[in-house]
């Protein structure tokens, strides 16, 4: 049972990056019409900015946690003021493409300078160790993720969902012309919802560092896979996508304990059954 | 619906007879490589990419669906074929059908779940599904996981053409080329490529004119997946290996810039793309993962400035089509 329990746990983190990779994306998607195909490489950017952080600057993961969404995201608005904003009015198609080029550009310069293989980056001091819930042993860390994250995702939720700005935002996905008309700088908004977006995958990054350690093609796999997850439950709704990434974080640490085997493929397996059953996904508005 | 490309064709009489020029100019180009000093070896993986492109253009040029995942079928036929021909020990004429047929099987399989969504989740889909497809060669043991399947023998087609001499096998890899092309062509100057055009360029009206949308969708996937797959296989012959980087979505992505490059929804485009980015990852292989940041760099360029790609400039330029 023990086995079981951690995997569920190792389940969980997992399912905090989807949920909190695949937000980006919906809230990306419903603003710019771009499905950002940099996400992977932007998280492991903020992965990379904790570690220079740590190593060249002496700051450790908390300035982390905090500096690198806000460095990575800047970067994402210098990315969107430079180079999406001439899409617009093409092919949706199009933004998967420049994305695509920009993943690769991203990917390959950090290749070029730490190679493939991991960068080791220690758990703070303040979150090493466990605790033992009788049941099972919980390293205080990945507790920490867990509900770090899903916090993170209840306050985009409530952000977008609940609050004046939020509302503007909304708005301004149905009618990006009418918005513009009440006099709302509606540029200004996409330019910082593609920034949001970014952020949070930097924070994933962070996240994720001391646990996957920090390797320049950490988000390339995974990115494929949050794409899974965003197809099985649709970008309609905020809460949809996390409750879906971590459900299908849950669902793969379930399969690595009764079938290893099919644990890089559930993910997948899942997306095609669901495409089978409900083509617009679990959650999502047909395209 | 905005459309993914801006080549559109013009007239039908006159670019055809265009199209036949060039064609037959690029025959007699390809026919005379043995006998220029270019290295054949160089101009056969064009050739195979060519073909891939060309199929994979039939599927985002004409029917305005991106696949992100078209890997997939030039890896699974490369399997099959390099399978077939060393644990079976198959004449080489049954090795590249049984490749094709595991393509299309692949195609009709996978096309059924990917066409149930359009635009951009088509992409997502197809990239997922070859990415599943990836993780199953890589835990079956017929691919040999890492080290792929090795020294695949090249025999001798209908008993008659020893593929081992390497002029021999440049001219049937041409001609298998050739006979991909042509069909792509055919296709796309059929009613049926007409029909795919329509759907591209408005779904909703080509539905309500009575065109099932989604059996012509479905179609041209299989058959792009099915000549995908018939470029995996003569593949085979030429690097005698069959390994995961044809699976890779890294795979998925060359093909797309080869097709942006060359011209998205022009004959011709692929073709050339092909041959710009084989030739450019020949020359530049000394630099390591800085091709990686050059095709990154390309994609983002032609995606901002140079969406026609070269052979759809150049037709732009004399307006015509080709």
């Amino acid at each position: 049972m023990q086995a079981l329990y951690a995997q569920l746990l190792v389940g969980l983190i997992n399912g905090s990056f989807y949920a909190l990779l695949s937000l980006g994306l919906a809230v990306i998607f419903g603003m710019l019409n771009i499905i950002n195909f940099a996400h992977g490489a932007l998280y492991m950017m903020g992965a990379f900015c904790a570690y220079f952080l740590l190593n060249g600057l002496g700051l450790n993961y908390w300035y982390a946690l905090i500096i690198s969404p806000l460095a990575v995201g800047l970067f994402g608005i210098l990315l969107e003021r430079t180079l999406l904003r001439w899409l617009t009015g093409l092919d949706h198609l199009y933004g998967l493409l420049l994305t695509f080029g920009i993943a690769l550009i991203i990917q390959g310069v950090f290749q070029n300078y730490f190679g493939s293989s991991g960068l080791p980056y220690a758990i703070p001091s303040q979150l090493q160790g466990g605790v033992n819930l009788g049941f099972m042993f919980l390293p205080i860390y990945r507790g920490w993720v867990v509900i770090f994250s899903l916090a993170v995702c209840l306050a985009t939720w409530y952000l977008i969902e609940r609050t004046r700005l939020g509302a503007y935002l909304r708005a301004a996905t149905e009618n990006p012309a009418l918005v513009r008309a009440f006099g709302i700088n509606v540029p200004r908004m996409i330019t910082l919802t593609y920034g949001l977006g970014i952020g949070l995958a930097a924070l994933a990054g962070v996240l994720s560092a001391p646990i996957n350690q920090v390797r320049p093609l950490m988000g390339a796999d995974l990115i494929i896979v949050v794409f899974a997850v965003v197809v099985i439950g649709g970008m309609g709704s905020i809460m949809g996508s996390v409750i879906t990434g971590f459900t299908l974080g849950v669902v793969e640490g379930l399969t690595k304990y009764f079938y290893p085997e099919a644990s890089n493929t559930v993910v997948f397996v899942l997306m095609v059954l669901v495409l089978l059953v409900k083509p617009a996904g679990l959650t999502g508005r047909t395209t | 619906m905005s459309v993914i490309t801006d080549n559109t064709k013009l007239g039908q009489s006159r670019s055809l007879r265009d199209e036949m020029i060039v064609f037959v100019a690029m025959t007699a180009l390809l026919a005379i490589v043995p006998f220029t000093g270019l290295y054949p070896f160089f101009v056969m993986q064009g050739l195979c990419f060519a073909l891939f492109a060309c199929a994979f253009n039939l599927l985002i040029g004409y029917g305005g669906l991106l696949s992100f995942g078209h890997a997939m079928f030039l890896g699974t036929a490369g399997y099959f074929t390099a399978h077939a021909l060393k644990e079976w020990g198959v004449t080489p004429e049954l090795g590249i059908v049984v490749g094709t047929a595991g393509a299309f099987a692949l195609a009709v399989l996978t096309g059924l779940v990917a066409i149930r969504r359009q635009g951009i989740y088509f992409a997502m889909i197809t990239l997922a599904l070859s990415q599943l497809v990836f993780f199953i060669y890589l835990q079956t043991p017929f691919t040999h996981g890492e080290d792929g399947i090795q020294g695949i023998p090249q025999g001798t087609l209908f008993g008659l053409f020893d593929l081992s001499k390497p002029t021999v096998l440049y001219y049937v890899i041409l001609v298998g080329f050739l006979i991909g092309f042509l069909i792509v062509f055919r296709a796309i100057n059929s009613p049926f490529g007409e029909v795919l055009k329509s759907i591209r360029e408005n779904e909703q009206r080509a539905i309500s004119l009575g065109y099932k949308a989604d059996q012509y969708k479905l179609l041209a996937y299989i058959l792009s997946g099915t000549l995908s797959g018939f470029a995996g296989s003569l593949k085979v012959f030429v690097a005698q290996n069959a390994s995961l980087t044809d699976v890779h979505w890294t795979m998925s992505g060359e093909i797309v810039l080869m097709t942006l490059v060359g011209g998205l929804g022009t004959v011709f485009g692929p073709v050339v793309g092909a041959f710009v980015i084989v030739a450019m990852q020949q020359y530049l292989a000394g630099f390591g993962q800085w091709v990686t940041v050059i095709q990154g760099v390309i994609f983002v360029v032609c995606v901002l400035t140079f969406r026609r790609g070269i052979v759809g400039e150049i037709a732009a330029y004399f307006k015509r089509s080709l």
